[in-house]
């Protein structure tokens, strides 16, 4: 009885102290995450005989959290990008010390943007197959989800956001995907539902266990992040039950096997929100929940995750050497370019999560322009078996202008954006990791080889048959394409402004790890040769 | 143990001898009693007279919400708002009201009986609102700061202790009370088209409210189980009531014969228990038990195993199950509903006061008891429900790994525990009830489609009835915003904070194998092709359900969804309802 007594004099503490803190400003964050939830209930209560609005009426809610998002680009203070800006504080179960709670600092920052942007254009550009009004429906609800990801600060809210956004996604490969789609949905949900579930257990032990140390019940991120109060053996196993999670989600090496599945038999949008915006979920989960949480199990764990990136970032290569089918191609390239990231991530220095939060975002361009251009070759000729194709270069040759570009991203050509993020994850990783950063490197030679392999077979050599007559690249679609292509070309020449931004969170989080790690200090190479010539380009221009 | 001790030695407050506490019972009683009365005098009413006498009930049920819950409470309730808006006014409003539910009712084509007995529902909850506000405002109000826990609202004792209607019988009676309103809606386009005539459904159904609500308020072994035979007898019978059913007929029989076997098993753990404690009075073998340290002890332990046996019974947990896939297969679908919302919860909520806070000094004994039986139950359950075909089936056994997840909040036999027990049973009711409401409408004459098969293609044929099923079940998967979920993050809150980690675990790695199982149904609903009449599917008018079935769903899905997005006022309650269980101290 004693607790119920704490818990209602915590409560109204925390709810004492929002009210000071919370201005009186428009809450951006909160509408970002409401407005694609009513945006979904506006459709399913339109009438159905006119199919005709639901993809605008979806495309204008997604457009309007789109333009909140660069919104909130605009009203972030790049000098106190490592706190939480525009935070959003309610209570939401008060016995239990949970609060509806956002914020956003450089590290959510630009996946946020990247989520406003993303949807939109796959709901203008990608058009339902069947069924409008469900599937804009679901798309929304799905877009409500990942922001709020990205966005929550209370674990119970981002538990939520994290398990909902499997629902619409189930439906999607499920009633719109293609092929095995009832298996891949299927496979998809209980795999992630696996996974997550444990990590509710572990949130729940984390708050519990922070309350039998320090008499406060809380959900609050900051508030567990900063206390720390739990036994070192404790905390690494809830840090495992957080990182079984979000590995699944990522996915790392082993627990990889529905991803693939998922991507060829999702719908095109389902595949590039997938890719774009779904996958991140898991890596910024563990900068975000995982790091941030418990940085003493972090480190501890390290090792472990950066020898499976490195797996992974093989094995994608080499799976995807050997794939007929151009999506499934395209979906083992992820696995392997989501290595890159968790090796970033994990060398926990400057250099590699900066590497590992651009290369969020660029895989997010590339890989989501990617699906595009295969679901685009798939609409002329029906089928993605590269044996079946080739030499539509001559016919199409804007579209293999964009492929070109693409896949050079993809790959980590100088110049454009991949080349950025990959080049910071493995100096970052190198001095973290050394030998790992070595073999992580041959991964990059590896995506040159299937990639290119790839764009060879498709797009060269002679065009026969269908392959001859096919069309090129339509107005439409080229417009679609180029928010993409701008990405990609702007954030591989100069991605100073994004990494400005990011800098003070990244720093902030080694910080906190230093703090509360008794013996670490952040890795850093003995000899870094481009550092002294300015050859990395980017990160050290924020200082 | 000293501060316990010195609570334990303070003079209990001496008991009310008010009936006010029984008002709910009285009125699920009288108006049983009434309704078999009228009916027979009158056979069948004619059409015309059906229709007004229906209409009249609704009004006249809103009258009696209206003076039972003066009569119980000390205030007439809305009386507020009369006074800020004055009497003229307020009548004014209320014959508007009147109008609008006379209007109402009119139109919606249900049935007397139907009507009559979740009018007699909402009468008794009213009854039961009036006693909360009571219980909670008259003794705490707000403004006065923090609620002194030991002393919250003295329970209102009835009949020298016999009964104790606390905040917590009260919810599980709210519960219960709200299984009948809801379950009334369902069976009224159910016996119609099964042709079933006769009141015996909705008289049984109130009598075995009763006896659930007697269960929930008990304060002695007796009365326990007394409200336990009331509440079973009167199940039986309905699950054996579609006579024209041979499954039917077998449910009934299976129930009837395990449920007396689980009888005897309680009957036999209370005498032990007698025999050991020298009283029934759970309130008094309490004391005793804080009080004095029973060297030779077996004969109680002995006792608290086949107590625990015969409600593992009545809850449905495994290894006492078997009956449950069954009696669910067989029993009347909306009897099903019933079933698995108000009997469970009544089932739980004896467990809670035998167990959780009677032997609760003795709970290093009988937790790991309890989490055996939970762990069984989780994972039985939820691995059986795979395999089996029959949709009925499928969520039977999705019930007994339900069952499971409420035994963890069980075994914690803390105050969050207790809360997260009542939480879970609240939501559970409700999702139950929506899931085989749906399934009461799908499955057509003589319950006969109930095969996963049978629900090919439900999405093409009736879109809203598929949404519908697909929330409830992804509500009872523990999808996040549905009370499903919440209700699973307290149980396993309760299971981490006295450190049962491994239940925690085994209950997640079980509420995956069910979201599998949900998925099922899920799939076949939505992408599922209607397997013989291909053609008619296209074309064919979209069904209309009924509405009072309509109106049941709507209400079961508006409580899974809007608590789920804010869960804060069940929780308050479940939390609220708690404290006074665990005067005495906690585990």
């Amino acid at each position: 009885m004693g607790t119920l007594l704490t818990n209602n004099v915590l409560a109204n503490s925390i709810f004492a102290a929002e009210a000071g803190s919370a201005g009186g400003t428009f809450p951006v964050l909160s509408a970002i995450v409401v407005t694609p939830m009513i945006g979904a209930l506006v459709l399913l209560f339109l009438p159905n005989n006119r199919p005709e609005y639901f993809k605008q009426i979806a495309f204008l809610f997604s457009a309007a959290v789109g333009a909140m998002s660069v919104w909130v680009l605009t009203d972030f203070s790049t000098a106190g990008a490592a706190e939480f800006q525009l935070t959003d504080h309610h209570t939401w179960i008060e016995s239990l010390g949970i609060s509806w709670s956002l914020g956003v600092d450089g590290i959510s920052l630009w996946l946020v943007i990247l989520t406003g942007l993303i949807f939109p254009l796959t709901i203008v550009g990608v058009d339902a197959e069947h069924g409008p009004k469900a599937y804009y429906s679901w798309l929304l609800v799905l877009e409500a989800g990942c922001m709020g990801v990205f966005l929550a600060l209370d674990l119970f809210a981002f538990f939520t956001f994290f398990e909902i956004v499997l629902v619409p996604m189930y439906f999607l490969i499920g009633k719109w995907g293609h092929g095995e789609r009832a298996y891949a949905a299927t496979k998809f949900f209980i795999f992630t539902m696996s996974g997550s579930a444990l990590m509710l257990v572990g949130i729940l032990s984390l708050a519990f266990l922070n309350q039998a140390e320090t008499g406060v019940l809380t959900f609050d991120l900051v508030q567990l992040a900063n206390s720390q109060a739990i036994a070192t053996t404790t905390a690494r196993w809830i840090f495992l039950s957080f990182a079984l999670a979000f590995a699944v989600k990522v996915p790392l090496f082993p627990l990889h096997t529905w991803l693939p599945d998922a991507h060829t038999n999702a719908p095109t949008a389902g595949s590039v929100i997938l890719a774009a915006v779904m996958l991140k979920l898991g890596t910024y989960g563990f900068l975000r929940f995982g790091i941030y949480l418990f940085p003493e199990a972090a480190v501890w764990f390290a090792p472990t995750l950066v020898t499976l990136g490195t797996i992974g970032i093989i094995y994608g290569a080499i799976a995807a050497t050997m794939q007929r089918d151009l999506k499934r191609l395209v979906a083992y390239s992820s696995v392997a370019h989501l290595g890159f990231i968790i090796i970033g991530s994990f060398a926990i220095n400057t250099e590699g999560l900066e590497g590992g939060l651009l290369q969020m975002v660029n895989h997010g361009l590339s890989t989501g322009a990617l699906f595009l251009l295969v679901a685009m070759i798939y609409d002329r000729r029906h089928t993605r078996m590269i044996s079946e194709l080739g030499g539509l270069q001559k016919p199409a040759p804007k579209l293999a202008g964009v492929f070109i570009l693409v896949t050079l991203s993809s790959v980590g050509l100088p110049g454009l954006n991949g080349f950025v993020g990959e080049f910071l994850t493995l100096l970052g990783a190198f001095a973290a990791h050394r030998w790992w950063a070595v073999v992580a490197a041959s991964g990059v030679i590896l995506a040159a080889l299937y990639l290119l392999w790839a764009y060879q077979r498709v797009f060269h050599g002679p065009a026969e048959g269908a392959n001859a007559e096919i069309t090129d690249l339509k107005l439409r679609e080229g417009l679609l394409l180029a928010p993409f292509v701008v990405g990609i070309v702007f954030m591989g020449v100069y991605p100073k402004p994004v990494i400005d931004r990011m800098e003070p969170a990244v720093d902030a989080l080694i910080a906190h790890v230093e703090e509360h790690v008794p013996d670490f200090s952040e890795p850093v190479a003995d000899v870094i040769i481009f550092d002294d010539h300015g050859g990395s380009d980017s990160s050290e221009d924020g200082h | 143990m000293p501060a316990q001790l010195a609570q334990i030695s303070q003079p209990v407050t001496p008991p009310q001898y008010s009936l006010a506490g029984l008002s709910p019972l009285i009125i699920l009683a009288v108006g049983a009693f009434l309704l078999i009365m009228f009916r027979s005098v009158i056979k069948r009413l004619p059409a015309t007279a059906e229709r007004f006498a229906t209409i009249a009930v609704g009004p006249t049920t809103v009258v009696a919400a209206w003076i039972v819950g003066g009569l119980v409470g000390d205030e007439m309730p809305l009386a507020n708002v009369r006074a800020d808006i004055g009497t003229l006014w307020f009548a004014v409003l209320f014959a508007l009201v009147l109008v609008v539910a006379a209007l109402f009712v009119g139109t919606m084509r249900v049935g007397f009986d139907a009507i009559f007995t979740s009018g007699t529902g909402l009468v008794a909850l009213a009854a039961i609102a009036e006693l909360w506000n009571d219980h909670h405002r008259a003794t705490w109000p707000a403004e006065f700061g923090e609620r002194p826990v030991g002393l919250l609202g003295n329970p209102v004792r009835a009949i020298g202790d016999q009964f104790s209607f606390d905040g917590f019988s009260l919810v599980i009676a709210g519960v219960i009370l709200s299984a009948v309103v809801l379950c009334a809606l369902l069976l009224d386009e159910y016996l119609r088209r099964e042709r079933i005539d006769g009141p015996e459904m909705y008289v049984l159904m109130m009598l075995s409210a009763a006896g659930g609500v007697v269960m929930a308020g008990a304060g002695d072994l007796i009365v326990l189980f007394l409200g336990l035979e009331t509440l079973s007898i009167s199940v039986y019978i309905m699950a054996a009531l579609h006579v024209r059913r041979s499954e039917s007929l077998e449910a009934g029989l299976k129930y009837f014969v395990l449920g007396a076997f689980s009888s005897a098993f309680l009957l036999y753990g209370m005498a032990l228990v007698y025999g050991a404690t020298g009283s029934l009075n759970l309130h008094e073998i309490r004391l005793y038990l804080a009080s004095v340290v029973i060297l030779k002890d077996a004969m109680l332990l002995a006792g608290l195993a086949m107590m625990l046996v015969g409600l593992g019974f009545k809850v449905a947990a495994v290894p006492f199950h078997t009956w449950t896939p069954d009696v669910y297969q067989g029993a009347p679908t909306p009897v099903v509903a019933f079933m698995a919302s108000a009997v469970k919860a009544a089932g739980f909520a004896a467990l809670v006061r035998v167990f959780v806070v009677t032997f609760l000094p003795y709970w290093p004994d009988w937790t790991p008891a309890v989490a055996v039986l939970a762990m069984l139950t989780l994972l039985v359950g939820a691995v059986l429900a795979i395999v089996q075909r029959d949709v009925k089936r499928m969520l039977a056994y999705s019930s007994i790994s339900h069952a499971g997840f409420i035994l963890v909040g069980v075994e914690a036999a803390s105050a969050r525990g207790t809360a997260a027990v009542v939480f879970y049973v609240a939501a559970y009711a409700f999702m139950v009830i929506g899931t085989f409401g749906v399934l009461t409408v799908v499955s057509g004459p003589g319950d006969r489609k109930t095969n996963l098969d049978d629900l090919d293609g439900l999405a093409a044929r009736r879109p809203a009835l598929a949404l519908a099923l697909t929330i409830f079940l992804l509500a009872q998967a523990g999808v996040p915003l549905t009370t499903g979920f919440v209700a699973k993050f307290e149980i396993i809150g309760a299971a981490v904070e006295v450190r049962s980690f491994w239940l925690a675990v085994v209950a997640m790695v079980s509420a995956v194998v069910s979201a599998f199982l949900y998925l099922r149904i899920v799939l076949s609903v939505y992408l599922g092709s209607p397997a013989d009449d291909s053609e008619s599917s296209d074309d064919a008018p979209v069904e209309r359900v009924h509405p009072a079935a309509g109106l049941a769903i709507g209400i079961a899905l508006a409580v899974t969804i809007g608590f789920g997005l804010i869960p804060g006022p069940i929780d308050e309650l479940a939390t609220e309802a708690i404290p006074q269980l665990f005067a005495a101290g906690q585990r």
